[in-house]
């Protein structure tokens, strides 16, 4: 397993705070559809997730798959470290 | 379909190997009032829910599996480099001579997970109380963990799972006015 430099952490936790707060306005607007300030901001926020997205895995590879991340060469969504592990 | 994200929901930390606390923690992950519970409940309960909630119990059933994994990292870290004679001395003799340090899906008291820890009335206001109750008794459950845990680190995992439950109960509180406020616009009589 490669050895994880305290960025990868940084990065990871910003990754992390975004995705909180997509997840808790998610809840929210499941029951206040009509929230327009909520629906503003949860359209920043994944517009915001796309760009830490983009450079966590350049750097430390696919997040997601099933093609919803591109691959590098060799294949690499099964590389270690899994969530667990780190 | 689900696509698994390769990444925790929020970060799991431990300060040392503890397999006492391991056997603790197993209680929502395997337990009447854990995380799996939790998911199966919300994510078998949509079926047969109105329209307007459907939404809320297939995200809320989404995160509960990220928090399954959650608790999963805990157990795994927890006990992953114990002994065997650490984990017996926890109380983990029975565990270990079943499963090594494998998870199982059971309770702290050893109790296999079983199906009959979640219900399923069809009645939708019945089942959204089941699961206001549920995410009442998770909560309950966090507090008793973070009072028997003297792992700083691994109680602001616990913190933030045990608000995650408010959140939800409050989300399906608000799901039930939602359902009584679309009741009463029908006229059956």
């Amino acid at each position: 397993m490669k050895q994880l430099p305290p960025e990868y952490y940084e990065l990871l936790e910003n990754l992390q705070a975004v995705d909180f707060v997509l997840v808790e306005l998610t809840l929210y607007l499941d029951t206040h559809n009509n929230d327009q300030d909520a629906i503003n901001q949860f359209n920043y926020f994944a517009k915001e997730r796309k760009k830490i997205k983009k450079e966590y895995e350049s750097k430390y590879g696919p997040l997601l798959q099933f093609g919803n991340s591109y691959s590098g060469s060799p294949w690499n969504w099964d590389d270690a470290p899994w969530p667990w592990q780190v | 379909m689900w696509v698994y994200e390769k990444k925790l929901q929020y970060p799991v930390r431990v300060s040392t190997c503890n397999p006492m606390l391991a056997k603790y923690l197993i209680e929502q992950y395997g337990g009447a009032d854990g995380e799996l519970s939790a998911a199966l409940r919300y994510l078998n309960q949509r079926y047969t829910i109105p329209d307007k909630v459907i939404g809320l119990l297939t995200d809320i059933g989404t995160e509960e599996f990220a928090h399954l994994e959650m608790i999963a990292t805990m157990v795994f870290k927890l006990t992953k480099d114990a002994t065997p004679e650490q984990m017996k001395a926890a109380g983990l003799a029975t565990h270990y001579a079943n499963h090594d340090n494998a998870l199982y899906y059971e309770s702290a008291a050893g109790n296999p997970w079983t199906a009959t820890y979640i219900a399923a009335k069809g009645d939708p206001i019945a089942d959204l109380y089941e699961d206001i109750a549920a995410e009442e008794k998770a909560r309950a459950t966090y507090q008793w963990l973070i009072n028997l845990s003297d792992d700083t680190d691994l109680n602001d995992s616990l913190r933030f799972l045990r608000e995650r439950e408010i959140i939800h109960s409050q989300r399906f509180r608000e799901a039930v006015e939602i359902l009584k406020g679309e009741q009463g616009k029908k006229k059956f009589f």
